[in-house]
């Protein structure tokens, strides 16, 4: 099925890219938000189609209904009807588009003529044994299990100084 | 008892007698201040004050001249026994004195310095310390009398008695530094002694002359010592006479060399000590010390150390005949010039002491032409007759009550009969009378001069002449002294006395060797007198071996024996041309000497000053160095010492000036480049500090940029 | 055109999302915006992962992707409360009025 597999590549490859341009021009927050959950969703498809299904679950549960609400709620708080109004791109921003075009340029030259330039290995095409949440489950709770568990308490960490950085009084 | 090992006892008994004096005398003398100078220029001999010895006195007065007594006894002793020694020398070493390390002589070779404490007694130094302790003997007794009036007693005997140490010292020595050591020792006895009366300014300064004139000539003396270190490897006597004897040093007849310059060294140290021209001038002025000093020191004594040395080191002067030319030429001179300032001397005392330094004279011309024992023997009836001399011209003025000048004396010779009488024989004696004792040694003198193959006809012209004008001069004393109208006053002439028996003993005793002494030196030519009446040029020879040796190599003397009675009926004959001519001028046609003295004006009045010498050496060298290196100080001072501390001040400015330009530009400028630096440097640096979130951003993607870039290129 | 679908396609695809994620932070003046182009940044970073991941055969680059969402929602936490607090203290969520720390 390797047809359907192109097809939905583009398609996804196309949600994600539109999503990311709309997201980084739109004048209003919101809308950037939205165009924002449209290539997040895109980039969750992505994962689909690399057989990585925990992570299209977790990319739309945590990303999606998480970060980008709580990019909702952020925009709701602050007023921003004055920023819409105002210029939206930088003094310099010709600068920074010549500095990401020579960085993509660079990109360019290391992917095309780099060396071993996309010379895979003939890729497994069948999955190993094990589904893919077992798979990570195991590699995880094994090999990275430290990690994992610093990773908790960076969550813990982030809550407590997000929580002090907004409050009014501390 | 072997008093031969005892001879390092004869120099101590003096010394003891000096020590005591140094540290019991002022207790003992009841008159220890020195209370002297109570009239300017005239010796402090007191009429009021009488001839009284207190009881300390008199222990002084035995105590110290029984020290030479013993020093005399032991001499006398020690001879005896060592004439009857085959080899007639002995010498006693008691340590080695200094010590040094082995150096290089100027020949090549090494050698080692060496100087003991040690004692040499053979005829040379016998006759000397004879000379010395017998004669000082005398004096010490003649002094208890003379010195009775005067404070100092005790400080007067024991400066004689130090005295008569260190020329024991002197000419026992067996080696030249120990010689030294006694020949500094007299120096400073003299100085002491001459101004015995320091209140007087003309005493010391006088005492100060004779001193620095001393040290002149000691300056020579040491380099000379120096030289023979250098050239022959050792101070001893034995040693040195050994190397010069032994051919390895040729005597230099071509021409001047080392051993002459060795032998002209120690001869200029003779000059200062035995006053012989140029350094001869202290010793007139040293007449202002008591009669006895210069009876003892600058008759007798110390100022024939120089003649000693001399014939002490007649080995090296036998291998210098330049050198021994010398000599006799200089003794010659400063015979005739002494004799001639002799002749119109007033002071008693002055004319004695120029006739001393004419006499030394005679002494070095013999010398000079290799006669040392008559140099020897000259010095031997010379120190009986000066003394006597002196002594008698000493009991003159104390008859006088002090006074000194001949002009006011005259008529002496019945008032005081004996010191008339013994100073006639002193006076017949040195003029050269036939029977007396200055006949024989002055005579071979004039012989020797005449006949030694280093003799010269010229330089015995100049003799003869002075031994008239001896004759002249100690006549015209006498006559003008003793004989005639008294020209004193009436009360200086009431109080003539004769003086004390202290004092007249020792006279006599002295005329009768001034009569004796000299029939141990009878010539050869009067073959009818057997030898032993020749005992003092026998004793003498072995000392003078070399010299002697010396001379035959040259050729003997020939003994023509007519031309030897014709000069000595010469000799004769001017001693009594002499006699005669004083007693005309003084005796019967006393108004002549004045007429004569007008007549001719200047060459009296140079004579009177002393050929203007004193003169002369002021202008030279007192005023000269004083006050031209005076001058030339004050110059130095302000032009090159201030010139120095401005000059320093100017540095200091201008390195001051340097370094404030260096501090304004260079440091302060390298600091305000620095900061400059900074500044300038801050400008673009500050555009990157925009506070702006993007821009660091931007340097982010400009790092990724590069940082892709370094590994595209890779 | 319709090649089959290599893992270069997906490189690049996470390139350009990359690239366009940086632009945004460069040149928005919208702090909000600029936080969301952050979140493209790291996307991106996750496509490449998995992508990397499912090349090998292995779980590291999944888990390495768990990661990157999980310090991703923290620092937008983070970074929204800072935003909220700068809001309150100078009225603007304009990158380049907060200039306090400029010279």
């Amino acid at each position: 099925m390797t047809m359907l597999d192109t097809i939905f590549f583009y398609i996804f490859a196309l949600l994600a890219l539109s999503g990311a341009v709309l997201t980084v021009t739109r004048r209003s927050a919101v809308h950037s938000a939205i165009w924002l959950i449209v290539s997040l969703f895109g980039v969750a498809g992505l994962y689909l189609l690399q057989r990585a299904e925990f992570l299209f679950a977790v990319q739309i549960v945590l990303y999606i209904g998480g970060i980008m609400v709580l990019f909702l709620f952020v925009i709701m708080l602050v007023d921003l009807d004055r920023a819409s109004r105002e210029r939206q791109f930088n003094k310099a921003w010709w600068l920074a588009l010549a500095c990401v075009a020579g960085v993509g340029a660079e990109i360019a030259y290391f992917l095309t003529k780099g060396p071993g330039a996309f010379q895979f290995p003939p890729g497994a095409a069948a999955p190993a044994a094990g589904g893919n949440v077992e798979r990570l489950a195991d590699a995880l709770f094994s090999e990275y299990l430290l990690p994992f568990e610093m990773a908790s308490l960076l969550l813990l960490v982030a809550v407590v100084g997000s929580v002090i950085l907004a409050k009014k009084r501390i | 008892m072997n008093f031969l090992e005892l001879i390092w006892l004869i120099p101590l008994f003096p010394l003891f007698g000096a020590l005591m004096m140094l540290l019991a005398g002022k207790r003992l003398d009841p008159q220890a201040a020195s209370e002297v100078a109570v009239a300017s220029d005239v010796e402090p001999v007191s009429a009021e004050r009488g001839h009284g010895h207190g009881g300390a006195k008199f222990l002084i007065s035995l105590f110290c001249p029984g020290m030479v007594l013993l020093s005399f006894l032991l001499s006398a002793a020690a001879v005896f026994q060592l004439s009857s020694l085959p080899e007639k020398t002995h010498q006693v070493i008691q340590f080695t004195w200094l010590a040094g390390q082995p150096f290089h002589m100027a020949g090549g070779g090494m050698a080692t310095f060496a100087a003991d404490w040690g004692f040499l007694l053979d005829p040379l130094s016998s006759v000397m310390i004879l000379v010395v302790t017998g004669v000082g003997f005398l004096i010490h007794v003649y002094s208890i009398g003379y010195m009775a009036h005067d404070g100092g007693y005790y400080r007067f005997f024991g400066y004689l008695n130090l005295f008569v140490f260190f020329m024991l010292m002197l000419v026992l020595a067996n080696n030249y530094a120990l010689l030294f050591v006694g020949w500094e020792g007299v120096g400073l006895c003299s100085y002491l002694l001459i101004g015995f009366y320091f209140h007087k300014k003309s005493a010391a300064d006088a005492g100060k002359k004779a001193f620095v004139m001393n040290r002149i000539g000691d300056a020579g003396f040491l380099l000379g010592i120096l030289l023979m270190l250098a050239t022959v490897g050792s101070v001893r006597f034995v040693d040195v006479n050994q190397a010069l004897t032994s051919g390895r040093f040729h005597p230099e007849i071509a021409g001047f060399g080392v051993l002459s310059a060795m032998a002209l060294l120690l001869f200029i140290g003779a000059t200062g000590k035995s006053a012989q021209v140029p350094l001869y001038v202290w010793l007139p002025d040293a007449m202002e010390g008591p009669t006895p000093v210069s009876a003892l020191i600058h008759a007798a004594t110390m100022v024939t150390a120089g003649v000693y040395m001399v014939a002490r080191s007649n080995a090296l002067f036998a291998l210098a005949p330049e050198t021994s030319l010398i000599v006799a030429v200089v003794g010659a001179f400063t015979a005739i010039l002494a004799a001639s300032i002799a002749l119109v001397q007033n002071d008693i005392k002055r004319v004695l002491a120029y006739s001393t330094i004419s006499q030394l004279g005679f002494m070095f011309m013999a010398a000079g032409v290799g006669a040392y024992w008559v140099a020897i023997f000259h010095l031997f009836t010379h120190a009986f007759f000066k003394a006597l001399l002196f002594l008698g011209s000493g009991s003159v003025i104390h008859a006088m009550s002090g006074e000194q000048d001949m002009r006011g004396m005259g008529g002496l010779k019945d008032k005081i009969p004996v010191t008339f009488r013994t100073m006639f024989i002193g006076s017949v004696a040195i003029a050269g009378i036939p029977g007396l004792a200055g006949f024989f040694s002055k005579d071979e003198i004039l012989w020797q001069v005449f006949s030694s193959p280093l003799g010269s006809k010229s330089v015995y012209m100049v003799g003869i002449v002075t031994a008239a004008m001896t004759a002249f001069y100690m006549w015209r004393l006498m006559f003008m002294t003793f004989y005639g109208a008294s020209r004193a006053d009436a009360r200086t002439q009431a109080h003539v006395h004769e003086s004390p028996r202290t004092m007249t003993v020792p006279l006599m005793a002295l005329a009768a060797g001034s009569a004796l002494a000299g029939w141990i030196g009878v010539p050869k030519l009067w073959s009818v007198f057997p030898e032993g009446f020749r005992a003092f040029e026998h004793w003498l020879a072995p000392v003078f071996e070399a010299a002697a040796a010396h001379r035959t190599a040259h050729g003997a003397a020939p003994h023509d024996t007519s031309i030897e009675w014709l000069l000595m009926g010469l000799s004769v004959a001017v001693a009594v041309a002499g006699i005669l001519a004083a007693r005309y001028l003084y005796l019967i046609k006393p108004g002549l000497p004045d007429a004569i003295r007008k007549s001719s004006g200047p060459l009296y009045d140079t004579l009177l000053n002393k050929w203007y010498v004193d003169e002369l050496y002021d202008f030279l060298f007192v005023n000269g160095l004083a006050k031209g290196g005076g001058t030339a100080m004050a110059n130095f001072d302000s032009v090159v010492v201030d010139g120095g501390v401005d000059g320093a001040g100017w540095l200091t400015r201008f390195t001051s000036r340097v370094s404030i330009w260096w501090d304004t530009w260079i440091i302060d400028g390298g600091i305000r480049f620095a900061s400059f630096l900074v500044k300038v440097s801050s400008y673009p640096v500050r555009i990157l500090q925009t506070g702006y979130l993007q821009s660091y951003a931007l340097v982010f993607v400009v790092g990724v940029a590069g940082f892709l870039l370094y590994f595209g290129m890779r | 055109m319709l090649h089959p679908i290599t893992p270069a396609h997906y490189l690049i695809l996470s390139a350009a999302l990359l690239l366009i994620g940086t632009l945004g932070v460069l040149s928005r003046r919208n702090v909000i915006i600029i936080l969301m182009s952050i979140e493209l940044i790291l996307n991106a970073v996750n496509i490449n992962l998995v992508t990397f991941s499912r090349l090998f055969d292995q779980m590291n680059g999944q888990i390495f992707a768990i990661f990157v969402i999980t310090v991703a929602v923290a620092e937008a936490a983070v970074g929204l409360g800072i935003l909220i607090a700068m809001f309150r203290n100078k009225e603007t969520v304009q990158a380049d009025e907060i200039d306090l720390l400029k010279w």
